[in-house]
């Protein structure tokens, strides 16, 4: 009863999906949370997707994964961001009822088989002689198991702002992990303090919706998952208004009531997620800013003001808000806050998520020094499927750059570290015009499929698509045509030379979609595929972690503090660490193999 | 797959023979390629190289093919000894540069594969990182070098308004959904990068430093038995080509530099240019005569006004046995019309060296440069900014390893400075 081979301790995106991702491999998961009603929370935003965002939601959905089909089951607004570019740097993103998304991963939570959710406060990790054995709840009982996954989010010492007041606690009405904070503490391992905010939350029936502008639904069909057959909830619009002149006044004039300016807040914020007072410090000459006005749900009446996160006092976040267009008469239903939170430092971390200093402890989430559910939930599916796989002595899972969104943020997390919290940005992606959102199952799901967490449903429902979609290549690459200048060349390449479009008759919209983007970025796939082919090179030659860097001749001792703060686990993680030169890899590379043989 | 590398192995041309090698898995397809047949392994062959591009000779040598792992770096290897002079390395090295697959190998990697393939032990390995290391420290100082000089602010320049616009541009990749973003961009890449552009056109235009080092290269160049080796041996002060009265006495090119008023030049003798050639070895040696003039940065013509390639300076030589055409008259025989020559000569080459203080690129300096020009045309060109997101990466990486720096943050820091962002 008490004894588990995986237990996730929180129950946010990044716990949900690290359970769910146990569970499916077949390990016997135990899922620890406060309160069993709140898993599966949305404690910020009520929005799933985005740019970068969008990619790691379709990402985790080719693992099987819960987030794109919670969203879709909550989706009361759709957009597609980016929708003139190219499919490279779209976004699909979904206004959620929070509600609705709670009830989704419920359900798919409780229906999951070899998951146990356990209510309870996570006091202290069991260790024997320095190795994980177990976990010890507040209630005294204790649980064996082979891992742990932390998904702590900003409960691990949190502290949150409003104002003059200082609360401790991780979410509003909830209480914070001070003795797991303490304990991880005195471990030793290497910790940060961050913070984050969220905006007030507005009572709509307040706002004077007729003097904005609306934002429609898109019309389209997509959804997030490929397990979606169709768009169900009702769908809701948005408004937009803007900050005023007498808004940054008020907000300029109380500027010194803010945490964040008078120095009560040590830890560093995201730049770009500032709050409306840093927004007012930094970019003050800007006559106003943008303010969308996102419905919390259907039978809510709650609106979620997006893009003035603020930790003023609650009667100056009124003041500002009754100058602002369609809000004159408003009334707060919750005022906005900000929350100071330990993280640790991801260099700790290897690629799979696991501390190196604390075997079979695997670390996912905002406790990694990470921002967004999306960025969280992908962290959960992989710390899920290695502690799964530890468990089982199985193969550990871990994605590269050239794969994923997902391994982008996991190589930036575990060998750059984070100065302030980490989102994704299309940016980050050396190898974006490969990686897009459209052909998230094309890259992933057969490495999904090999690790054993995918279902039935989907394996069937993908090996028909490829073979749909190879099909429809081969036919695209042994037609032929002409160009303007009449010279011969199949339809594949026409695409891309004359803006042929394919005939979609009796195919897949969504496999004409990425036929034709692969068709139409083909060249520089291809000469991105040579960078892939170096840096997988490098990836091959393992360095043993036994490996002393202070030892080594000819490093600079900053190489040397980076290098023993990352353990890069390959050469070409090595290469990619800032300031590590040519000389010093040469160096690492005759050391690495000297300890190899 | 590997990528193939290839190198010249022997010390810098001209010299009595040059060796280059190639390793890596189509070693042996570019070997077959350019002379016809792989050669047995392990024996020596005597082969025509040909530019498997356009049939071209490129020079006679020996070619040796030894099949991995059993080589020096462990793959496939084939070496070719070449006549050691410069056009013909220069000609053999940009051919295979132009076979696919083949990339010229960077500094240390035929002994860094050696090491990886289990071909040297540990010892000498060791000695690798200290190898390695120097040539760090000779990279380092000319990133030094690059840094304090006139060179070294362009780039600097070049990779903040390169950072500058890229910024912008994934700003409105990334950001494009918050509404203060698409407020404050209303800028054209194009606009941003043609400044940039316009510069790297110029400095490309430029005359590069090797000339100074190298010395201007000087083609005496006309019809057989035009007194090209009389001039060619007055103006070097020595015999070191033979004169004779046969045409066609001198069957290959001859190079000799000399300095003149300090400035460095290459003197060029070729064989004389005819049609009805039956000898395959003066048939060789007009081929050359070619590459030469292909080459050559001033050419003296010494034949008829008609025939005369393009900006030559016509020279009407032996004016001391009759009337001579047009041209600059000049006897080797009398010394008559040779200060004459001189001068022009002079003129010419001051102009085609880089001037006292101006910005010269070495070899290194303007591949680099050259390579971040394509980037950036292709880049203003396109329509998609996706693509031209994409070559803006890639000319960033590019000028990045020039100074050592890199980053996709040095760019967020960028976006983050200039952006109010953030719902």
């Amino acid at each position: 009863m008490h004894k588990f081979d995986v237990i996730v301790i929180g129950g946010g995106h990044a716990g949900a999906e690290a359970a769910a991702a146990s569970a499916r491999m077949g390990a016997a998961t135990a899922l620890v949370s406060f309160r069993r009603d709140m898993i599966g929370a949305m404690s910020c935003n009520p929005a799933i997707g985005g740019l970068g965002k969008g990619h790691l939601v379709r990402e985790v959905d080719a693992f099987d994964g819960i987030l794109a089909r919670a969203a879709d089951a909550a989706a009361i607004h759709y957009r597609m961001l980016n929708g003139s570019k190219g499919a490279a740097v779209q976004g699909p993103r979904i206004q959620a009822d929070r509600a609705l998304f709670k009830a989704a991963v419920h359900a798919m939570l409780n229906s999951q088989d070899n998951l146990t959710i356990i209510e309870g406060e996570a006091q202290a990790l069991i260790l024997q002689e320095g190795k994980l054995s177990g976990l010890r709840l507040g209630d005294g009982t204790e649980l064996y198991t082979k891992a742990i996954v932390l998904a702590t989010g900003t409960f691990l010492n949190g502290k949150m702002f409003c104002g003059e007041a200082q609360t401790p606690g991780g979410r509003v009405g909830e209480d914070a992990a001070t003795t797991l904070g303490a304990q991880l503490r005195v471990l030793n391992l290497p910790l940060g303090r961050l913070k984050t905010g969220t905006p007030p939350r507005l009572d709509g029936r307040t706002i004077d919706w007729s003097a904005l502008d609306i934002q429609h639904s898109d019309s389209g069909t997509w959804t997030f998952s490929d397990m979606t057959e169709k768009r169900t909830a009702p769908q809701l619009w948005c408004a937009i208004t803007r900050t005023t002149q007498a808004t940054h006044d008020v907000i300029r004039a109380n500027l010194h009531r803010s945490p964040l300016f008078s120095g009560d807040i040590e830890g560093q914020g995201p730049r770009y997620c500032p709050s409306i007072e840093d927004k007012i410090h930094r970019f003050g000459d800007r006559d106003g800013h943008q303010i969308f006005l996102e419905p919390e749900g259907v039978d809510d009446p709650i609106i979620y003001p997006n893009g003035i996160s603020t930790s003023l006092p609650e009667d100056v976040q009124l003041a500002f808000l009754r100058t602002i267009s369609g809000l004159e008469n408003v009334e707060i239903a919750q005022a906005g806050y900000a929350v100071e939170y330990d993280h640790i430092d991801p260099r700790a971390l290897e690629p799979t998520l696991e501390i190196r200093a604390l075997r079979g402890v695997y670390c996912a989430g905002q406790i990694n020094g990470t921002t967004g559910y999306e960025e969280a939930s992908a962290q959960g599916l992989i710390a899920g499927l290695n502690a799964a796989a530890a468990a089982l002595d199985k193969d550990p899972i871990v994605l590269d750059r050239a794969s994923s969104y997902i391994g982008v943020m996991i190589d930036d997390l575990v060998l750059q570290g984070i100065t302030e919290p980490y989102r994704m940005l299309t940016a980050r992606a050396e190898f974006r015009l490969r990686l897009r959102a459209d052909n998230a199952a094309t890259r992933l799901t057969p490495v999904a499929i090999s690790t054993g967490c995918v279902g039935l449903a989907r394996t069937a429902w993908f090996e028909a698509r490829e073979r749909d979609r190879l099909a429809l290549i081969e036919r695209l690459t042994t037609s032929f045509g002409r160009t303007s200048i009449g010279e011969r060349q199949s339809q594949f390449d026409l695409i891309r030379t004359a803006g042929f479009i394919p005939d979609g008759e009796g195919v897949d919209a969504g496999i004409l979609c990425e036929v034709i983007e692969d068709a139409r970025y083909a060249p520089y796939i291809a000469r991105q595929a040579a960078e892939v082919r170096a840096m997988r090179a490098n990836e091959g030659i393992r360095i043993p972690q036994a490996l002393d860097y202070a030892t080594l001749a000819g490093l600079s001792t900053e190489m040397v503090e980076r290098l023993s703060a990352a353990r890069p686990t390959t050469l070409g993680a090595a290469e990619r660490l800032r300031g590590v030169t040519p000389a010093a890899l040469a160096a690492i590379l005759v050391a690495a193999k000297r300890l190899a043989a | 797959m590997t990528d193939t590398i290839f190198a010249l192995s022997s010390g810098l041309p001209p010299a009595g023979i040059a060796v280059v090698r190639i390793s890596g898995p189509r070693a042996g397809e570019v070997l077959a390629r350019l002379i016809g047949k792989l050669p047995k392994p392990r024996f020596a062959r005597y082969s025509r190289l040909y530019d498997p591009a356009d049939g071209a000779v490129l020079d006679d040598g020996l070619a040796l093919w030894f099949a991995g792992p059993a080589t020096a770096t462990g793959e496939d290897l084939a070496e070719l000894h070449l006549h050691g002079g410069r056009a013909v390395v220069a000609a053999v090295l940009a051919c295979l540069g132009r076979q696919e697959g083949l990339r010229p190998a960077t500094a240390g990697e035929y002994t860094r594969r050696a090491f990886e393939n289990g071909r040297i032990d540990l010892a000498q390995a060791e000695g690798l990182a200290d190898l390695l290391s120097a040539e760090t420290e000779g990279q380092r100082q000319s990133a030094l070098a690059l840094a304090e000089g006139a060179l070294g602010r362009k780039v600097t320049a070049w990779q903040r308004d390169l950072l500058r616009i890229s910024a912008q541009l994934e700003a409105d990749l990334d950001f494009s959904d918050e509404g203060d973003v698409s407020d404050g961009v209303s800028f054209r890449v194009q606009d941003g990068l043609a400044p940039m552009v316009a510069d790297m056109a110029a400095l490309l235009s430029s005359a590069p430093a090797e000339r100074l080092r190298d010395g201007v290269r000087v083609v005496l160049a006309g019809p057989p038995n035009s007194g090209k080796s009389s001039l060619f041996n007055e103006m070097i002060g020595r015999h070191a080509a033979i004169v004779t009265d046969i045409a066609g006495t001198t069957r290959d090119r001859i190079e000799a530099p000399v300095v003149l008023d300090g400035v460095p030049l290459l003197l060029i003798d070729t064989a004389g240019l005819r049609d009805d050639v039956s000898d395959a070895v003066e048939a060789i040696g007009i081929e050359r005569t070619g590459q030469a003039l292909g080459e050559a940065d001033i050419i003296l013509w010494l034949g008829d006004e008609g025939d005369m390639p393009d900006g030559a300076l016509l020279i009407a030589p032996k004016s001391d046995s009759g009337p001579s055409g047009p041209g600059l008259p000049v006897s080797v025989t009398t010394g008559a019309g040779t200060g004459e020559l001189r001068s022009a000569l002079l003129h010419r080459a001051h102009a085609l060296l880089p001037k006292p203080g101006a910005l010269a690129l070495n070899a290194r300096h303007r591949a680099v440069v050259r390579l971040v020009f394509a980037e950036l045309t292709e880049a203003a060109i396109a329509t998609d900014s996706l693509i031209t997101a994409e070559h803006l990466r890639t000319a960033r990486r590019v000028l990045d390893e020039l100074t050592g720096k890199a980053g996709v943050e040095d760019m967020l820091d960028a976006l983050f400075g200039a952006f109010c962002i953030g719902k």
